[in-house]
């Protein structure tokens, strides 16, 4: 076993590169979106720059501990710092801050703790412990039940705070079982369900059964072409058609009524710029009015003057839109590409199934949180509030995205170390 | 074991990522780029145009006294997305509303926009403003906005100042220049001279945050304007006689019309029963407004101007002079009376007592009807054709101003009815008609109908010998006299000025003759010319007529006062028009017995009938 004293050899820099401009150009958008003629306090602990400056640094703290830390740590205690989670998340329920209508924090003195940033990380790690076991074989029905638990633990809990938003970012990990091979039957039924869900409140339930017959015959037609039972084509059937029977009741009697609005507004049933659709309206203004070039920097008034809601936070999109116009945004786009696209990269090239899955996880959260929160301020997904990697403001969410990354960096690093 | 044998999934991840930076690059691409749309919203978002509102113009009388001035007043704006947790009540409490109006109020101003502000509450008296404006602060989502409100220190002229309101929709789709909510006169004075005393808007373009926050001047202030003030009329009014016509009309309902001939200036412009023009300001105007327009003395209907009613007697006036200037009759021309003017056994105009036969000065003195169905029938008879007479006489009597709109600068009008030969053939037939047909015209009745206005610039063309100037009842703009060839050049009768001094003659002695009709009404040390009238009103007693003018060389006033059902000329209407002469004229009363008769006199339908 080499041994390497310094704790910057074989880290990956394009990663670091990209992590440091992305940090950058997003802080520039939150002075940008606080920005205030007359104001001279933007740099203090008052206001929002000054404090993502500490934020900043402070994750500059944590980046070093783990990378001074032995690889080792992070497969050995996984489980246990998945407990610990877990149990910030069940403290958080019961002890945690109201805000808007939400337990989500821990409120210690003046700041903020959202625990569930936290949680993601130990829920990785597990779920990669647990996937990274030699007897494993996710074909296995019962190694199936016991990684889905794994994930399904913090969503309960999450659900009961409850914060939508982050148990959706919970359940994308189960895309990294689908690389460790279980099977694509599972993806196919997802997909099925969300367009079976979209259709069905978007038209009504005739259309999407009329949809699901067409579909059942043109998989019975092929089933039969190969040779394969007829019973398949019947299940998807009967199941389709038991879903799109109990959408009204998901859609009435579970979902709240702002996520109904939500939806119903992506989807175009009701257009109130004034009410439930101000937020996306103003939202789809600000990037809109930002045209090819942007109004430059610390020019944009619809973030400036406010019009935005949450605009240093979720929807921090909007002053890069308003500003920097196509041309920012397309480069905020393509950082993070270069970003997800060089995670998998090096997730493939690791030699341990742990740092694998541990790999594709960050890449999958980032990409959740990157699809979805971009997605809902130009108006291609209903509103669902997660931070912008990197870019929004927030001590929790920088922490926890810093700390997932680059424990991934550092296991990255470690690879060589590891014995196969 | 090694899951690798999946690696070929990384595929999928790649695909993933691709395809979903694809769709929000396409999106983006679309809303930053071809749509356009956006920015014009980003500029409707932050820029909003502040209009300066100009000071509405003074109103003065023509001795300087001030009759109409502005206050200040305040609309009490909500932006209803920014209310939230408020004590309803109180507020409801310190503006004096209930909770129902309230919430009407609330919902509808949500309706309107939740973020935008939108009026509340309009008009509110400054010192309900100042009360609300120390608690607003538990009111979020509130405020004050200030704008003007008319005054009327004088408390009278209702009709002639007429009222200001918020712009009518009606003029808004016409006219661009205004706004929601801006002023607008809606009548009188006010609504004819409207360009005048608005003035100009100014505008400034601020940038505002969402919480209309100024952030500063847009482009700094290169496309702002500034208000102009609303220039400050004179009225050719004198609010003193003014004021004591109104007293004089009180419980009576009719129209006093006072006119300088020298100038065609009205002194005076009476319409009763009135009003007090402070009921119509603020939020008690539209209650105030209501109560009026239902009551069925119709004190909102301005009789000076609107009410078309028959000349009567004073019309005689005019025959006396077209017989004159017709060569039909002479000041020496007799006709006799015997009771009245027989022409039939069916057509008969009766007439009273009076000795017989009586000359030109006598018949006016007397006001003898047969001696002006004689002149009529002279007047028509002269042509070969009763049309072509007929046509000869009307349009004497269109010459000095009847029958017609005086294109005049006031905000109402009627054109009153001289008969046209078109008018009697449609009713009789073409030549079935004839002077003793239409005989009642003699004596300024049958289809015959003049209003006040007309009636006193009538009077004021007998006063001049001949000639009028359009009333009008601006003197001066901004300072400046009115400079309109419409009200500085005379216009001419068609009957000559020598004809005139005989009938005047008549008119003076209507007060000096013992027989004359308004001998109780005489003035001391003034020579005052006049004629009594009585209209025949078929829905109850008839209408009670005087014109006058004073001193008879040299005209400073003439007037027509009309009151409904006051009976004969001499009882109501001549001894107010003497009372009025002398005021104006003396600036005293000397017949304090007459002035307390009129004073004290009721004549207004009693509340039990009807």
């Amino acid at each position: 076993m080499r041994t390497n004293k310094n704790f910057f050899a074989n880290i990956d820099w394009t990663l670091v590169i990209i992590y440091l401009l992305m940090l950058l150009f997003g802080w520039l958008n939150i002075y940008a979106a606080n920005y205030d003629e007359g104001n001279f306090k933007l740099l203090t602990m008052s206001a929002e720059p000054g404090k993502q400056l500490f934020w900043m640094a402070t994750s500059g703290i944590w980046i070093s501990i783990i990378l001074i830390i032995d690889g080792k740590f992070y497969t050995t205690f996984s489980y246990l710092i998945y407990a610990v989670m877990m149990l910030l998340l069940i403290g958080v329920v019961l002890f945690g801050k109201e805000i808007g209508g939400a337990k989500s924090w821990y409120a210690l003195g003046s700041f903020s703790m959202q625990p569930s940033e936290f949680a993601k990380v130990g829920t990785l790690l597990a779920l990669s412990k647990y996937l990274s076991q030699l007897s494993i074989n996710l074909q296995e029905i019962s190694n199936q039940i016991k990684a889905f638990a794994i994930l399904i633990l913090p969503i309960v809990l999450i659900m009961l705070q409850p914060d939508a938003g982050s148990a959706i970012v919970f359940a994308s990990l189960f895309l990294v079982l689908y690389r460790e091979g279980i099977s694509g039957i599972y993806l196919a039924v997802v997909a099925l369900t969300i367009a079976l869900f979209i259709v069905t409140v978007k038209y009504d339930q005739k259309v999407a059964m009329l949809l699901v017959a067409g579909f059942s015959a043109l998989f019975a037609y092929l089933l039969k072409k190969n040779k394969r039972p007829l019973k398949y084509a019947l299940l998807t059937l009967v199941m389709s058609l038991g879903f799109v029977k109990s959408v009204d009741f998901l859609y009435s009697d579970i979902l709240k009524q702002h996520q109904q609005n939500r939806i119903d507004l992506i989807l175009g049933k009701i257009d109130d710029i004034h009410g439930v659709g101000y937020n996306l309206h103003q939202s789809k203004i600000a990037i809109g009015s930002g045209g090819f070039l942007g109004k430059g920097f610390l020019d944009g008034t619809q973030t400036k003057f406010n019009f935005v809601p949450e605009q240093s936070t979720d929807f921090i999109f909007c002053t890069i839109g308003e500003e920097w116009g196509f041309i920012g945004s397309t480069l905020t786009i393509v950082l993070f590409v270069l970003l997800l696209f060089r995670l998998v990269i090096l997730a493939e090239r690791q030699r341990s199934s742990f740092s694998r899955v541990y790999g594709y996880g960050v890449a999958t959260i980032l990409f959740c949180h990157f699809f979805i929160n971009i997605s809902m301020t130009i108006g291609l997904m209903p509103v669902i509030g997660i931070p912008l990697p990197f870019f929004s403001y927030g001590g929790s969410s920088l922490w926890g995205f810093s700390i997932l990354l680059f424990i991934f960096v550092k296991l990255d690093a470690y690879r060589m170390e590891v014995l196969r | 074991m090694s899951r690798n044998k999946f690696a070929e999934r990384r595929l999928f991840f790649y695909f993933l990522i691709g395809i979903s930076s694809f769709f929000i690059l396409l999106k983006l691409f679309g809303i930053q780029v071809l749509d356009d749309s956006y920015k014009l919203s980003a500029d409707n978002n932050v820029i909003k145009a502040l209009t300066l509102y100009p000071e509405r113009g003074y109103i003065y009388d023509r001795n300087g006294t001030l009759l109409v001035t502005n206050q200040r007043a305040y609309d009490l704006m909500v932006t209803p997305r920014h209310v939230k947790g408020m004590d309803t009540l109180e507020l409801c409490n310190i503006i004096a509303i209930d909770k129902a109006y309230f919430d009407k109020q609330f919902s509808r101003a949500r309706k309107y926009s939740r973020h935008r502000a939108s009026v509340f509450v309009k008009e509110i008296a400054k010192k309900t403003a100042a009360e609300l404006q120390e608690k607003l602060y538990k009111f979020p989502g509130f405020y004050l906005q200030e704008r003007t409100m008319r005054e009327y220190p004088q408390h009278s002229a209702a009709h002639i100042l007429g009222y200001v309101s918020q712009v009518p929709d009606y003029v808004l789709k016409k006219k661009n220049y205004y706004k929601k909510n801006d002023n607008y006169g809606m009548s009188g004075v006010e609504n004819s001279y409207e360009k005048e005393l608005r003035g100009t808007q100014g505008v400034q373009y601020l940038i505002r945050d969402v919480w209309n926050r100024s952030k500063g001047k847009f482009e700094n202030g290169k496309y702002d304007s500034l208000a102009v003030n609303g220039k400050d009329l004179e009225l050719s009014i004198d609010i003193q006689l003014q004021e004591y016509a109104e007293q004089l009309m009180l419980n009576k309902k009719g129209a006093i019309v006072a006119i300088e001939p020298a100038t065609g200036e009205i002194l005076t412009l009476v319409s009763s029963p009135f009003y007090d023009p402070n009921l119509l300001i603020g939020r008690s105007r539209s209650p105030n407004f209501n109560r009026m327009y239902k009551d069925q003395d119709k004190p909102l209907f301005d009789r000076s101007l609107l009410a078309e009613y028959p000349p009567g007697s004073t019309f005689k006036l005019l025959n006396a002079l077209v017989g004159l200037q017709e060569e039909v009759i002479y000041s020496g021309t007799r006709f006799s009376c015997d009771e009245g003017w027989r022409f039939s056994a069916k057509l008969k105009v009766g007439c009273h007592a009076h000795r017989s036969p009586l000359n030109l000065v006598e018949s006016i003195t007397q006001s003898c009807n047969a001696y002006y169905c004689n002149t009529f029938r002279r007047i028509v008879e002269k042509y070969p054709t009763a049309a072509e007479g007929y046509d000869n006489w009307r349009n004497h009597i269109l010459s000095f101003g009847l029958g017609n709109f005086l294109n005049n600068d006031l905000y109402n009008g009627r054109k009153g009815r001289v008969p046209s030969v078109e008018f009697y053939n449609k009713q009789y037939g073409e030549r079935r008609w004839k002077a003793p047909t239409v005989i009642s015209l003699a004596i300024g009745q049958d289809a015959l109908v003049v209003s006040p206005i007309q009636m006193a610039n009538m009077c004021a063309a007998i006063a001049n010998r001949g000639h009028y100037y359009t009333p009008h009842i601006v003197r001066k703009i901004a300072g400046e006299f009115l400079n309109d060839s419409t009200y500085t050049s005379p216009k001419y009768t068609s009957v000559d000025k020598k004809h005139f001094n005989k009938v005047i003659d008549g008119m003076e002695r209507v007060f000096t003759s013992k027989h004359g009709t308004a001998k109780t009404a005489r003035l001391k040390g003034i020579e005052v010319c006049g004629k009594t009238g009585t209209a025949e009103n078929p829905h109850g007693d008839d209408h009670s007529i005087f014109i006058a003018f004073a001193p008879k060389d040299s005209p400073q006033i003439a007037i027509a006062v009309y009151v409904e059902n006051g009976g004969w000329g001499s009882t109501w209407a001549a001894p107010i028009a003497s009372l009025m002469i002398e005021k104006y004229l003396t600036g005293k009363v000397s017949n304090t017995k007459q002035e307390a008769f009129i004073l004290n006199g009721n004549l207004m339908t009693p509340e039990n009938e009807n």
